[in-house]
């Protein structure tokens, strides 16, 4: 407890942080819509000048045009969604990497605890400081559709679903960056590789969309989660939580193996 | 009893080597010195008592039970000072060693405040804003308020002054006189021989000798050198002068044997200066092999 206690008070300035510019993001964001509406055609025919393949690089689809709350909903929450993945992905491959990188280890593991202790307090703090993320989203995803719906309804099922999806997507980015920093000796830049990963794989996604191939989606979790998706069909596809579940206990399960048995170097 | 056990301890990183077939046994009880040049493989011995690493082949046992298998179960009666020391920066010293001494089934309070107050630990800093010997006082601190049956120190003297180093080392010989066995490794062949009973050597990864700490003492070569004008190295015909050598106008020699007769041969010559020091560790070693 006192291991998990001491590594959520490490993260708490971040979680502030972290939680309060994505409310703001995302109500200011939506704060546009109900401007956009009062000039709908005019916003729709600038849309419909730019080539297809960059609407749909921009995740912008058929059925969901900018100008109606569910299109413009979704492009915000993906952006969300990016923002999210960085951060699980920042948390993932710091919680195990910096205790080496700043050399505390030492102190940690010569204390009476196992590694399996250490590993577990870790995890657990590492994911109850995104969820409390989510949470502040989730609300402000209320507020910002209350305020700003222009209108319009929207069905709150759906919306509720797609938070919903928020703690799956963080720790599959959480996880898989963990296991990630296990391959290396030393991690040096966090914040690189985390924006790597996360961006990296919101391409593919992109990429996915433009040549409209599937099989390329199931590389990436935004794929899995993709708020249009969720928002018009109002289910989610089985299939992608299995998935993601599955890689989420695969990573847990070798992080913990290559944990247990890593070498931890001095100077 | 044995508190500590090695057996045929090896560690390769990749190709090079750690440590290779390192056996050890230290007695409860015992001030037990481990010295070698940097890089001769103390902190690896060290590191994987500690469990921070693993063994390529061989075993540890530490009270008698396996250092890895039973890692945090031996953990509970050691304390280890690090070589390094790094905390966590943005945390105060007090908050560092409550956090410390959470880890363990007992109140270590009293025995906080009496090693700080010792070693004249200012509780209400950061870590951060500390000086390296003010880190290395953390150190000790958070090493010793558990009071350990077993205390493994990795070269512990470094940036502590010589007045804080007694106080360090007092502290050091009380635990010990209250029953704790200390292993002690030391580059520093002075200190080593201050404080420890017997004392292992270790180069290039393997131990060369275990030693009482007398019979080290015996081997007391002095290092010297005189400048001065018109020497002549045949006036040194001393027994126990090894590796004399001339360089223009300074002589150079080690001398094992009395110091009476050389401080006669000395004063019979004239010279611009004088100087006689402990030899360095690799210079002992030298002797060893020769």
């Amino acid at each position: 407890m006192n291991i998990f206690k001491q590594e959520f008070d490490m993260k708490k300035k971040s979680i502030i942080i972290w939680s309060i510019s994505l409310m703001a993001f995302m109500i200011f964001y939506m704060a546009f819509f109900p401007t956009l509406t009062q000039d709908s055609a005019s916003v729709d025919s600038v849309m419909n000048s730019f080539p297809e393949e960059m609407l749909q690089a921009l995740g912008v689809r058929e059925g969901l045009s900018l100008t109606s709350l569910k299109g413009f909903f979704s492009l915000t929450f993906t952006m969300m969604q990016l923002a999210i993945a960085i951060q699980s992905a920042n948390y993932g491959f710091s919680i195990l990497s910096e205790e080496e990188r700043e050399l505390t280890a030492d102190f940690l593991m010569s204390k009476p605890v196992s590694r399996t202790k250490i590993y577990i307090s870790k995890l657990l703090a590492a994911l109850l400081s995104l969820l409390i993320t989510s949470i502040f989203i989730g609300i402000a995803t209320f507020i910002a559709l209350r305020l700003f719906n222009a209108g319009e309804n929207y069905e709150i099922s759906s919306v509720i679903k797609l938070i919903l999806t928020l703690p799956i997507f963080q720790l599959l980015f959480l996880t898989v960056a963990m296991f990630i920093s296990l391959l290396f000796k030393k991690i040096q830049s966090v914040l690189s590789l985390s924006m790597g990963l996360a961006i990296g794989l919101y391409v593919v996604e992109s990429v996915r969309e433009i040549v409209d191939n599937n099989i390329l989606g199931y590389v990436t979790p935004f794929y899995y989660f993709e708020p249009g998706t969720i928002l018009l069909d109002g289910t989610y596809d089985l299939k992608f939580i299995f998935i993601a579940i599955g890689i989420i206990i695969v990573s847990i399960a070798s992080s913990y193996l290559l944990y247990n048995k890593r070498d931890i170097h001095s100077l | 009893m044995n508190i500590i056990e090695i057996k045929n301890l090896t560690k390769l990183y990749g190709n090079s080597i750690g440590i290779e077939n390192v056996n050890l046994e230290v007695k409860e009880g015992e001030i037990f010195g481990f010295i070698g040049p940097n890089g001769a493989g103390k902190s690896t011995t060290i590191r994987l008592l500690m469990s921070l690493i693993h063994p390529t082949s061989g075993e540890a046992k530490l009270f008698g039970k396996d250092a890895i298998e039973y890692g945090p179960e031996v953990r509970k009666d050691i304390g280890y000072l690090p070589s390094e020391i790094f905390y966590y920066d943005k945390m105060k010293v007090k908050d560092l060693l409550n956090y410390s001494a959470s880890f363990y089934d007992k109140d270590c309070s009293k025995k906080i405040k009496e090693l700080s107050d010792i070693m004249e630990l200012d509780l209400n800093r950061r870590i951060e804003d500390l000086s390296y010997g003010n880190k290395k006082k953390v150190g000790i601190v958070q090493g010793l308020l558990h009071e350990p049956k077993l205390i493994i120190l990795d070269e512990p003297t470094g940036g502590l002054d010589p007045l804080m180093q007694q106080k360090f080392f007092n502290i050091i010989r009380d635990e010990n006189k209250k029953g704790a066995t200390i292993f002690f490794s030391s580059h520093i062949l002075s200190e080593v021989q201050e404080l420890c009973n017997r004392v292992a050597i270790i180069k290039d990864g393997s131990i060369i000798e275990v030693q009482d700490i007398k019979t080290l003492r015996e081997n007391n070569y002095k290092k010297i050198s005189i400048l001065g004008n018109n020497l002549n190295k045949d006036a040194f015909n001393l027994n126990g002068i090894t590796k004399l050598v001339q360089d223009k106008d300074e002589l150079k020699f080690f001398y094992k044997g009395d110091i009476n007769a050389m401080i006669k041969t000395i004063s019979s010559i004239e010279m611009r200066d004088i100087n006689i020091e402990e030899p360095t560790l690799e210079e002992v070693f030298m002797h060893y092999y020769e």
